[in-house]
Order: C-alpha cells, then structure tokens, then sequence
C-alpha cells in the first residue's frame, strides 16, 4: 500500500477533533467531569473487572453485553436527537460527527485487540481507571499499550490496510 | 447510600456510558474515544519522527482530561463508595481458575496474575505484557477500542465499526476459549 493512501486513512484512525473554536484551557474541566462519572461507573459496575470480561468471552454472565448493549441504544438515539432536531454545542457550534472509512486495519487491528482484551481483561478506559483505583501495577500493562501503539506507528506504511 | 455501595446493575451503567456520547457532543464537539490517548501520549512523549505521531497533540488535550476524570472517578468510587466485599464470579469461571490457582477474588483483578512479581512468571508477563501491547497495537491499528467503535461509532451507525466490533469480539472468544486456558497453565 502505498505512502498517500496511508496517509488518507490517517482521519480514520486519528481521534478527529471536529471543533474549531479556541477556548482558554480550564474549559478543559468539563471533560474531566465526564470523565469522573465515567469513572465511577467503570468502578461501580466492575466494568474494569478481569473476571468480567472472562465471564462475557466464555457466554458465563450476560452484563458485559448488557452495559456494552445499553449503551449502544442510548447512544444512537441520543445520535439521532442531535442530528435530527440539530442541537447544537453548548457554544453554539454545529455538531459534526466523522464517518468511519472501512479499511482492513479493522480487522486485523481488531482481532488484535480482542486478543489482548481478553488477557488483560481490559480496553484502555479501565485501564486508567485500575491506577485511579490504586491498583499499580496495571501502570506496566498502560506502558506496554503506549509501546504497542508506538510500534503500530512506526510499521504502519508496511502493514496492510 | 446502601445501593450507591453495592455493584451497579448493566443497565444503570449502560445508561451513564451511552449518555457519555451526547454529553462530549455538546459539550464541545468531541467523539468518543479512549484509545487516541495512546497516540496523544506518544506524539506528546516520543514522536521520534514518525509521521503518524507527528500533529498538532495539543488540540487533543481535553482528552487528557477526560481520562485525568476516569482517574480521579475510579479514585472516588474505590475510596468511597464500596462495601470491600470479594467480587461475585460465576461458578463455572471460578472453578475453571481454580484448576490454575487462581482463588483471590479480592480485587476486580486476579491479584495472582497481575502484580509487579507477577511479571517475572511466564503467564504473568504474557497476560500484562504481551496483552497491553496488543491492545495498544491492535486499537490503533483498527482505529479505535470499545468507546470509539463499539459505543461512538455503532451509535453513529458507522458499519466499519461493527466490523471492528465483530473483530474485537472474535478476537476475545478465541483468546478466552482457546489460547488463554494453555497460558494460565503455565
């Protein structure tokens, strides 16, 4: 594959930032407030539990797929919401979402990250929430993501997409 | 307060994740998506060059932000609001891990596989090593984790992400089923 097409696919897999507007930095904090329920949730509903994860990949315990489920619904109806009555931000700005383009790093990218969710039992949002919940050594699985991910960047143009 | 500190039943958390999705919309344009964090941290950390790392990380910053929450909230609900009692697993799992050794259901995570000591054992340093690299890996190479596919990009009605989602979830059952019961018994 060659350089350019990598290159197109980069909005694909790049976390896209659809606002434009420039505000001072402590707006920031209300990310950090969504972050904090989030966070809490992860706790609360052992989301961030090894045994889990175990349990949803081995058909054991129905909640993984309840709270993964749940969320999709209340998610594509609040989509919906937005796109149709055209909510805008609370700055006014109108609400874009970007289109995923399908290349084949979804699967072989995927299968991937399934492998590794089901020996950590964790994707990278519990990851986090493991350090916040004062259980370190997790910080060796988060360094060893960021490695991954690092090594993803560094073959990208020789993987096949 | 009680039924603060006992676990939250799936549909209570579902609610509060999906409603994550419109919260970030509105609150500033942002999509959902843990597992850019990585990136962010290597175009902050170690760009080393390389193309894919080489952009404007600063824009992304409210991300940061978004997980110093997931800290400070995993922070709080450890401290404050739990009964301390052991994690409910199913029989079938227990008496599975069991047969590996594994009976400490103290913590959300079995504290006999992931622990500093631990890395020095062969399946320990697989479980936290080789599978934090794949997810690092594998996220980025599928263009995101569970919050940017599965839950943004399925709410969006992006079919690409339900092929990720599908591969995401063919790569667990495989793992689960196949390869991770001959790693525990090493």
């Amino acid at each position: 594959m060659n350089n350019e097409k990598v290159q197109n696919i980069d909005s694909n897999t790049a976390c896209v930032n659809e606002s434009t507007q420039q505000h001072p930095a402590w707006y920031n904090l209300k990310y950090a407030a969504v972050g904090i329920i989030f966070g809490i949730v992860f706790v609360k509903a052992e989301i961030i539990s090894w045994f889990r994860i175990q349990e949803m990949f081995r058909l054991q315990s129905f909640h993984m797929f309840g709270v993964i489920g749940t969320a999709v619904v209340v998610g594509a109806i609040s989509v919906f919401l937005i796109k149709k009555l055209d909510i805008k931000t609370i700055h006014g700005e109108k609400i874009k979402i970007a289109d995923k383009e399908f290349n084949k790093g979804q699967i072989y990218g995927g299968l991937l990250f399934g492998f590794g969710w089901a020996l950590t039992g964790a994707c990278p949002g519990p990851l986090f929430a493991h350090i916040g919940a004062g259980f370190y050594a997790v910080l060796v699985v988060i360094l060893s993501a960021v490695a991954g991910t690092w090594t993803y960047g560094y073959f990208r143009d020789k993987l096949p997409h | 307060m009680e039924q603060i500190q006992q676990p939250w039943p799936w549909y209570v958390a579902g609610i509060l994740i999906g409603l994550i999705v419109p919260a970030l919309l509105i609150l500033g344009n942002k999509t959902f998506g843990i597992s850019s964090n990585l990136r962010h941290i290597c175009a902050a950390c170690i760009p080393a060059g390389i193309p894919f790392f080489k952009y404007d990380w600063k824009k992304e910053v409210w991300n940061f932000f978004f997980v110093g929450g997931i800290f400070g909230g995993a922070f709080i609900a450890n401290a404050f609001l739990m009964t301390g009692a052991p994690i409910e697993v199913s029989p079938a799992l227990q008496s599975e891990l069991a047969g590996y050794g594994l009976s400490d259901y103290s913590y959300m995570l079995p504290k006999e596989l992931f622990s500093f000591e631990s890395l020095l054992t062969v399946r320990g340093f697989i479980i936290m090593v080789v599978g934090g690299f794949l997810v690092g890996f594998g996220t980025r190479y599928a263009g995101g984790c569970t919050s940017g596919h599965a839950i943004m990009g399925l709410s969006n009605l992006q079919w690409p992400s339900l092929v990720a989602t599908i591969s995401f979830m063919a790569g667990g059952f495989f793992m689960a089923n196949i390869i991770l019961p001959w790693i525990l018994s090493l």
